[in-house]
This record gives structure tokens, C-alpha cells and sequence, in this order.
């Protein structure tokens, strides 16, 4: 019989493991992308850097009894007759719910994933890019980046090359006694890295960024709406250094507004598309002419357009394209919308028949919150390039 | 902890110990004991034991256990390991009177560890084998990629609860039968599975019938044991995956006896971590912590069974009924009385939870304990369907039938004779969880490495799953 106390300090194996499962988290994450995508918690984040997300992929599969067919047994007490309630079971999907939360319950096995959005980002603009970039000579910004170029015999510690620093010992030893293995260092041994800063230049782009916020754009559609261009956004500016970006919103009539006035004002009214690529064109002639810079125009809307408008639409729509680098329109649907709904006579398809230039046109349709990612894919996604 | 605290810990574990063998007659094993931090605590308490080999679902039970104790939802006060020296775990933040009645509390399991007859073959050096095997699971890692061993270990983890229990007395001489002839000359008959002598006296495993029809090398069915099944006549694993069965089987056959004996084991730790306590000289202040730390621990948990709460109250009652027997008791089981003491070390040793139960859960103490059953009615409802004590007694020894887990036996290694593997699902009145079944299934079948089938029951109605490797099927 005894006592000790260790030093367990160095023991990790449980945080180890607990590594290990993260990794199986962030697996997980990977392969639920189109639904984190859209995931409230993280296009509401508020600039929190980490939300959590449900996940369910890391259930650990056994044979076993479903759990609301088996018969239980349980303590009370001390009256309990036949026919008492002793718990209702939740509505579905919303865990455990009330009652009789028994240890062996099995359970809806939510795991809460905690999502670092950076995190997420990096994964989902892993290969997105601004398509048909060109370089436009003036305005190039310069930007600054540092490389370690060089290695030098002196330099501060937190640089010091290892690798080389042992191939150094191992010659002077052999230089010196004729053995060629490690030995005690010595400080002419060692050798540091140094860096140099490198100036490259960026191309020019600005990214236009329009919104419908009329009446027939409701909750879930204006939703739909952010949380793209929440991911655009993002997506810009951790990638490119240098991008402008221009927020219109309209309805009848169009207006340049805010970051934030864009991403959480409400309005309502009718449709006039037009008036958007109106104001769009106004801007990009007066702040990004195309010979500068490379200009992209995003459009969401529900396509549900006053007809009147339509040929304008199309007219305005068809110089944007010939002025920029690429025209994006996303046409949202009803949550849940059937595909009997989709075409009639809303924008998309009178764009995609009408449109002189359709190539450097991407139209996609949404119709359900797992949808946003593959549009990100696809505006943002491989395309010819041209730089 | 400072070093006095220490001292006098160790004279408390001294005084214990006096009692606990010198007066009430505890025969445990010597427990070296060990003050840990909680992240220590918690890691041991999600593995099992220590140095165990490394998988993402420990990690997982890491994780899950850490913030309840960081969050303050709940607390390991101890954690014993079976084993000769057994080792006990002492949280460094715990008082002196919870450290006094751990180390009381795992004397009474150290005692039943040792004694108990479901635990006389379990490794009492599991903690050496265990950390052989996470020595030779980091090299199969090393050697074949840490997510290919990963993989491996998720599917065998599936299903690592499918051992048989009895694998010990069937498996004594493997093959034996082979060698002498003796399958021939076996009686068959209905009954074989029930009284197969051959199988009591020499540990000879059972034949069926059907062989017949069968290759030559097909395997024996029925078979309940899948981790060793699978071990034996898969047909796609390499030396290294059946190493790794042969290592989480035998990690399991460690781990069965305790699993068939949670409700016994705690009851009978309690009983006497209560006795002890009660016999060591504290001071008021210190008796009123221990009295509100072990009505913590026995005490019910409304809806549910709490096996400390359980077992202590059984425990308690088999020693009153055999020190002062009803009349009911005298006449019936001829009890005389004054016996209580023996009567429990016997229970002890002989029982594990499923006899236990059904041979001392009493009506007086269902009554007592206001035990029933309850089952979810219109898909909404938990509600209480039965109080008979008979009807709550059997329920609940059925809920431990094969620890909780559906009872499942390979019924063919040759299906269609084309080497497919056919599972049934004994199916006792309660359906499986279909989409985990399915899952599993998936498992199964990286395992086998050929279409795999399980045949059970949904509604009423007898339903097989059949998977391929790429598709579900059912009919």
C-alpha cells in the first residue's frame, strides 16, 4: 500500500487524442461545407471569430436497440402509478428534449463543432478565384510581402536555419578531426536566415455588389442574398489586398449604400432591375474605367421584374458585360420552390436567351441555403484565365 | 497537495485498510494509490486504463468528460484500475474526507475485483498488456499510415461489444477437435447448444448440423463471438488487422466481467466505503461531509437506475433477510438466521448482475425503491406501463441481457456459398436502431471484405439488410 504523486505534467495522451478527434471534426466540416455555407450562426457571427456549428458525422456507429421502442426502468418516487407521464419526447431533431433523459440514452448525437470562420474560409476559398483577371497597368498597387532570401552567419535566434547549422557542424568537425558527425556547436557553426521584403504588384478589380430588396424578396431570399455576398466579401478581401468594393441596393430605384446599411436593411416596393445596372454603369465610368481596372458586377434578385423593364434590363445588363470582366446573376426561388416554378418568366432564363454575350455571363439559380456554396463555386470557381 | 497532507493520507489509507480487512474481512488486492490532476483523472476515466493505445473516440470522451468538470456538471472523485497491485486515482483536488472515502470506496471494489468468479480470469496485469498493445498499434501506424490503422479501428470498434462472455471456457483448447476426430462422434441434437457436454468437460466448441452441405473449411456457426470470427475466417484481413482483433478482444474480455457486474460492484463498494467510514474516528464537521457525499452517491436518480443507489439497497436487504429472516423467508428458503455477513461475501462471489437481480430483487424492494417500467406512447409520451414487481424485475434483467446490446450471432460464413457473411439478430421484442444497423453493417463489411447480411425484425415484420460494399439492400 501507497501514495505517490507523480509529476504528470508531460502526460497528453488525452489531449492527443482529443487532437485527433478535431481532425475528424474539421473532416467533417470539410464534407458539409454547402450547409456550414449557410449556417446562421455563422452568417450572423456579428464578427465573433468562432460559432458553433451542429454537426452530426461523427456518430460512432454500434448495433443497437432503437432507443423510443425499448421499455425502460426507472426509480420514482415513491408513488408512481401506471399511466403517470414522466417525460414527452421533444419535437424531432431538437435532442434530448424533456423527461426522462436516461444515462444510456443514446440520443441525437449533435455534436457542436466549434468553427473558427477563418478556418472555414480558408477551406472554402481554397481554389476560388477572380475569373478573367487582367492586368491593367496603371494603378497597380504595390504590395509588400517578406521572403527570406538569404542565410548569414549572424542574426537573431528566433531565425536560426537548423538544417543548416548541422550540416555546418558536421563539416568543420570533419574538417577538424577528420570524423563527419554532430557534434557541440559552436557559434561559427551556426547560420541565421534573413529576409528581404519584395514589392509585387496587384492588379486593379472592383467587385459591384447589387442586391434587390424589394417587397417579393423575403426573409429567406434576402437571406440567401447575404449570405453570399457574406462569403464574397470575405473571400475579397482575404484574397486580394486591393479590391473595391461598391454596394447598391434597389427596388424601383437604386442607391449606393454602406457595407453595413447593404447587409442589414430591409425594404420594400417593386422591381426595376434596370435601375441598378444604371447606377452600376454610372459608377464604373466614373471610378474603375475598364482600361484600369477589372470590373465585376454581382446581381441578386428574385427575377421577379416588372416586364416593362425587362428589355432594359437585358439592354444594360449586355453592356455591363461588354464593359467588365464578368457579370454575375443569381436568381433566388421560394425556400423549397419544385422546378415547375422556375422558369417563368423570371429573369434568369429571358438573360440566359437574350444575352448577346454569354460567356462572360454566369447565371445561377437558388433555391435552397445549401445552394450558396456551389454559386460561390461557381462564379468564383475555375474558369479561362487571362493574365 | 503538500507533503504532510500526504502523510497523512497514507495513514489513513493504513487505518482503512485495517478495517477493511481486520474487521470486516475485505480481501482485496494491495492498491498502490495515485494523486492526479484532473486532466489526469479524466484521461484514465475515458480510457479505461492507462497507457491504453490511441483512437479519436477516447479523445472524443476526453473531451466530453474535461468540460463537465471544467463547466462543474460533474465530478470523478476515483477511478480503480483491476489489476494486481490494483491502482487507485485520487483527483489532487479532492478534500480529506472525500480522499478517505474513495480510498474506502475502491477497497470494496479491489475486494470484488479479486474475489468475484466472473473476474478469476481476467489479466491482472492489464495495464502492462495494454501498453504492449499501444505500442504495437503506434507501429502499425508507423508502418501503414495512421489514418489507414484508424479506419481499421473504427469498424472494429463497431462491433467490439459482440464478444462472447463465456469465451474463456469454450475457447480453452481451440482446434483440438480437429486433431482427434471427435467430430463425428458428438451427439446432435436440439439441445446441443444447452448441455453440450463435450463442450462443458474439454471446452470444445459446438457443432451443427448443417455442415454437411458445406466446404470443408467453412466456418462453425452459429457463432456469437464476431471480434473472433472475423479474426479467424475473414477472408480480405492481413496479419496485422487480426493482430489488432486479437488485441481489442482480449482488451474486452478484461472489460466484460465489470460490464456484467456494474450494479454488484458499485452496491458492494458503497456498502462498505459506508461501514468504513463509519468505523474511522471523525470529527462532526467531518461526519456530516461523508454523510452528504455518500447520500450523493446512493441516492436515486428519479427516472432512471442508479447502480450505486441499486446495488446498495439489494446488498443491504440480502443481509437483512438472512440476519432476521420474515416468516415468508424462513418457511420458504429455510432460512434460520444470523448468516447476513456470509450471505453477502457469497453473493459476491457467485453472482454477477443478471443473477444478482433476479435472485434477490424482492417485491418489498421494488416497492421500496418504487421501481417500473415506462415506454414512450403514441411516439410522444413516456409513460408508466407496469408496476407488477415481477413484470419490472424481468424488464430490467432483460435490459442487461448481453450488456445492453442487441444479441447477435454470425448464422452463416458461407452464404449462398460464395463466402458472404449472414448475421442474425436474436430478436427479442425490441427493434434495432435501423440507420445505426445499416451503419454498422458498413463496418461489417470493411471487416469481411464480401456482401454482407443482417437478418432481424421491424414492426412485427422479419426484414434482412444486405450490403454490398456499395449499395443497401433490405427484403
Amino acid at each position: 500500500m501507497s501514495v505517490q504523486r507523480n509529476d504528470w505534467s508531460l502526460q497528453r495522451k488525452g489531449q492527443i487524442d482529443q487532437e485527433r478527434h478535431k481532425e475528424r471534426v474539421r473532416d467533417a466540416i470539410k464534407k458539409n461545407l454547402g450547409s456550414i455555407v449557410s449556417n446562421e450562426s455563422i452568417i450572423l457571427s456579428d464578427g465573433k471569430r468562432v460559432v458553433k456549428v451542429p454537426m452530426r458525422a461523427l456518430d460512432e456507429y454500434k448495433f443497437r436497440f432503437d432507443y423510443r421502442k425499448k421499455k425502460h426502468v426507472g426509480t420514482g418516487d415513491g408513488d408512481t402509478k401506471v399511466g403517470d407521464v414522466i417525460g414527452r419526447e421533444a419535437d424531432s431533431g431538437q435532442g434530448l428534449g424533456q423527461g426522462p433523459a436516461v444515462g444510456d440514452r443514446p440520443g441525437q448525437e449533435y455534436y457542436e463543432a466549434e468553427v473558427d470562420i477563418d478556418e472555414i474560409a480558408a477551406l472554402i476559398f481554397e481554389d476560388l478565384h477572380l475569373p478573367y483577371l487582367e492586368e491593367k497597368s496603371k494603378h497597380a498597387v504595390p504590395a509588400k510581402t517578406t521572403k527570406f532570401t538569404e542565410i548569414r552567419r549572424s542574426g537573431i535566434l528566433s531565425n536560426l536555419d537548423k538544417r543548416r547549422s548541422m550540416v555546418e557542424n558536421i563539416r568543420r568537425r570533419a574538417r577538424e578531426s577528420g570524423e563527419a558527425n554532430l557534434g557541440p556547436f559552436k557559434k561559427e557553426d551556426l547560420r541565421y536566415k534573413t529576409w528581404e521584403e519584395q514589392v509585387t504588384y496587384e492588379s486593379n478589380a472592383a467587385v459591384i455588389a447589387m442586391m434587390d430588396v424589394s417587397g417579393s424578396m423575403g426573409e429567406f431570399k434576402k437571406y440567401i442574398a447575404r449570405s453570399f455576398y457574406f462569403w464574397m466579401v470575405r473571400f475579397l478581401k482575404t484574397k486580394y489586398d486591393h479590391v473595391k468594393i461598391v454596394f447598391i441596393s434597389h427596388h424601383t430605384e437604386a442607391r449606393e449604400v454602406s457595407e453595413e446599411q447593404f447587409f442589414t436593411q430591409g425594404e420594400s416596393g417593386g422591381t426595376v432591375v434596370s435601375s441598378a445596372y444604371k447606377l452600376a454603369l454610372d459608377i464604373v465610368a466614373q471610378r474603375f474605367p475598364p482600361k484600369e481596372w477589372n470590373v465585376y458586377p454581382f446581381h441578386f434578385s428574385d427575377g421577379d421584374n416588372y416586364y416593362s423593364d425587362n428589355d432594359e434590363a437585358v439592354r444594360l445588363a449586355d453592356s455591363l458585360i461588354t464593359t467588365c470582366n464578368l457579370f454575375g446573376y443569381g436568381e433566388i426561388g421560394e425556400e423549397g420552390a419544385s422546378s415547375y416554378r422556375r422558369s417563368s418568366g423570371a429573369l434568369l432564363s429571358i438573360f440566359k436567351d437574350r444575352l448577346k454575350s454569354q460567356n462572360r455571363f454566369v447565371g445561377v439559380r437558388i433555391d435552397d441555403k445549401e445552394d450558396v456554396y456551389p454559386a460561390l463555386r461557381e462564379f468564383f470557381g475555375k474558369r479561362g484565365e487571362a493574365a | 497537495m503538500i507533503d504532510r497532507e500526504v502523510k497523512e493520507l497514507e495513514a489513513a489509507i493504513d487505518q482503512i485498510w485495517d478495517i477493511a480487512v481486520g474487521k470486516f474481512g475485505l480481501d482485496p488486492f494491495p492498491v498502490h494509490f495515485e494523486i492526479v490532476p484532473a486532466s489526469v483523472m479524466y484521461e484514465i476515466g475515458s480510457y479505461a486504463l492507462p497507457g491504453r493505445y490511441s483512437h479519436w473516440t477516447f479523445g472524443k470522451a476526453y473531451h466530453r468528460m474535461k468540460m463537465m468538470y471544467d463547466f462543474g456538471l460533474s465530478k470523478i472523485y476515483e477511478v480503480v484500475i483491476n489489476s494486481n497491485p490494483a491502482y487507485g486515482f485520487l483527483l489532487e483536488t479532492n478534500s480529506p474526507i472525500q480522499n478517505k472515502m474513495v480510498i474506502a470506496h475502491v477497497l470494496g471494489h479491489v475486494d470484488f475485483f479479486k474475489n468475484n468468479a466472473y473476474f478469476s480470469h481476467t489479466n491482472r496485469r492489464m495495464i502492462d498488456e495494454a501498453a504492449l498493445h499501444a505500442r504495437r498499434m503506434n507501429e502499425y501506424e508507423f508502418t501503414h499510415g495512421r489514418k489507414v490503422v484508424e479506419e481499421f479501428l473504427d469498424a472494429v470498434l463497431s462491433i467490439e461489444e459482440h464478444v462472447d462472455p463465456n469465451f474463456f471456457i469454450k475457447r480453452e483448447q481451440p482446434d483440438t477437435k480437429k486433431k482427434s476426430g471427435l467430430k463425428e462422434s458428438k451427439p446432435e441434437g436440439k439441445y446441443d447448444d444447452l448441455f453440450s457436454r463435450a463442450e462443458l468437460d474439454g471446452g470444445k466448441k459446438r457443432e451443427h448440423s448443417e455442415k454437411t452441405e458445406k466446404r470443408k473449411d467453412a466456418p462453425e456457426v452459429p457463432e456469437k463471438d464476431l471480434i473472433y470470427f472475423l479474426l479467424k475466417y475473414s477472408p480480405v484481413l492481413e496479419d496485422w488487422q487480426r493482430d489488432i482483433l486479437a488485441m481489442l478482444h482480449e482488451e474486452m474480455e478484461y472489460f466484460v466481467p465489470q460490464m456484467q457486474t456494474k450494479i454488484m460492484n458499485e452496491g458492494w463498494a458503497s456498502i462498505w466505503h459506508s461501514r468504513i467510514m463509519r468505523e474511522m474516528d471523525l470529527s462532526t464537521s467531518d461526519y456530516v461531509e461523508f454523510a452528504g457525499l455518500h447520500a450523493g452517491v446512493v441516492s436515486p436518480h428519479k427516472g432512471q437506475l442508479n447502480p450505486y443507489y441499486l446495488g446498495y439497497k439489494i446488498l443491504e436487504d440480502i443481509e437483512k433477510r438472512w440476519d432476521n429472516p420474515s416468516k415468508e423467508d424462513k418457511e420458504r428458503l429455510k432460512l434460520t438466521g444470523g448468516i447476513g455477513r456470509e450471505k453477502m461475501f457469497e453473493v459476491r462471489e457467485l453472482d454477477n448482475d443478471i443473477s444478482f437481480l433476479r435472485n434477490y430483487l424482492t417485491e418489498s424492494l421494488c416497492e421500496e425503491l418504487d421501481l417500473f417500467v415506462y415506454e414512450l406512447v403514441d411516439e410522444e409520451e413516456w409513460t408508466v406501463t407496469e408496476k407488477k414487481w415481477e413484470r419490472v424485475r424481468d424488464q430490467i434483467v432483460g435490459n442487461m441481457t448481453n450488456f445492453g446490446f442487441p444479441y447477435i450471432e454470425v448464422a452463416d460464413g458461407d452464404y449462398k456459398g460464395n463466402r458472404e457473411l449472414f448475421l442474425k439478430h436474436r430478436h427479442e421484442g425490441v427493434d434495432l436502431d435501423m440507420k445505426y444497423g445499416r451503419k454498422t453493417l458498413e463496418y461489417v463489411h470493411r471487416l469481411w471484405g464480401r456482401p454482407v447480411h443482417l437478418e432481424t425484425a421491424l414492426d412485427g415484420d422479419s426484414l434482412v439488410l444486405h450490403y454490398d460494399g456499395s449499395e443497401h439492400d433490405e427484403d
